[in-house]
């Protein structure tokens, strides 16, 4: 049964704060936590996560896919988000949910839980997510003749935060993400693209589907869960 | 004799060869640009990108250049951006060899 619901994310000061989660909770035994990328291939990613979840709901797993604060509908300040603060709601969406295992994607790797099982697909460093942010507006001032460079943008970014493709970074989540190599899991199993086959859809212009490529991740996924 | 195995090339530290090179810059421009695989198979060295391909827009041109350093492990900087890396395919394979080769 598909549903949105809401959980409670720590927020500033102790405090905590509602977000919502798109689920499938039946109240199975497994329940899967599925961690979105940020910035852009969120919104490229979502529906095929969409299409993941049904399939597996199907397989008898509950998936939950939490808005994380500062990502998808969240009105948490984009400026304030940090890495440690990602990490927090999901070891409070791990809490919240019951959850028993967990699939993120691309960088959403970055804040995975350390305790739990999961599955890290097609993951990167934070180096390149930011990386690629700041050359897209790299890119966009030179044809707006204002020719800002990588270098003065990384600096600009560094010292006071910046808003590159329309994401908002604050300087402190920018020097830890373009700080930081992908880091190791001691749980957690990772699935290379060339696994899936096909175009990734991160990299399209348009967020898309794909059903074979949910059927293959899916798959991965069910097996591991349930051959356990 | 010397009894050794023989290493495998990639382990050598060589920069990959120039088909390597070729093989993985077509399936990037497929996979950023969304076109079908037998249509970028078809590229040859003075088929236009920039300019001819209404699927590179700039946003997928940033997409391009972060898939091409992550995939032929190069780093581009801000110099070597112009249009006529972009120009033809024949350039930018070029510019991924020149890289390649540097790295």
């Amino acid at each position: 049964m598909r549903a949105v619901t809401a959980w409670l994310a720590p927020d500033h000061g102790g405090k905590s704060r509602e977000e919502a989660a798109l689920v499938f909770d039946r109240g199975r035994d497994y329940r899967l936590l599925l961690i979105p990328p940020l910035f852009d291939e969120a919104n490229k990613f979502r529906r095929q996560l969409a299409e993941i979840m049904y399939r597996l709901d199907l397989s008898g797993i509950d998936c939950i896919l939490p808005d994380l604060p500062g990502t998808n509908e969240s009105l948490f300040k984009q400026d304030d988000l940090t890495l440690p603060m990602l990490r927090a709601a999901v070891e409070s969406a791990c809490e919240h949910f019951r959850v028993t295992h967990w699939f993120s994607v691309r960088n959403g790797a970055l804040f995975a839980p350390g305790h739990l099982p999961g599955w890290r697909y097609a993951p990167i460093a934070g180096k390149n997510s930011v990386r690629s942010l700041l050359r897209a507006r790299s890119l966009a001032s030179q044809e707006s003749g204002t020719f800002e460079t990588m270098t003065e943008l990384q600096d600009i970014a560094a010292n006071q935060g910046i808003t590159a493709a329309g994401w908002s970074l604050g300087s402190e989540m920018y020097t830890s993400l373009s700080s930081k190599p992908l880091p190791g899991h001691d749980f957690a199993i990772d699935i290379d693209h060339e696994t899936v086959g096909g175009t990734p859809l991160w990299l399209r212009a348009e967020p898309d589907e794909d059903p074979e490529q949910a059927d293959a991740l899916a798959a991965v996924l069910a097996i591991g869960i349930l051959g356990q | 004799m010397t009894g050794e195995t023989e290493t495998p090339k990639a382990g050598r530290g060589l920069p990959p060869s120039r088909q390597a090179i070729d093989d993985k810059l077509r399936a990037i421009i497929a996979d950023v640009l969304g076109l079908d695989c037998d249509r970028v198979e078809e590229f040859d060295g003075e088929t236009g990108l920039f300019g001819h391909l209404p699927e590179l827009d700039s946003m997928a041109v940033a997409g391009l250049l972060t898939e091409m350093e992550d995939r032929l492990d190069i780093i581009i900087e801000d110099d070597d951006v112009d249009g006529e890396m972009l120009e033809t395919y024949g350039a930018l394979l070029a510019f991924a060899e020149m890289k390649a080769v540097e790295g």
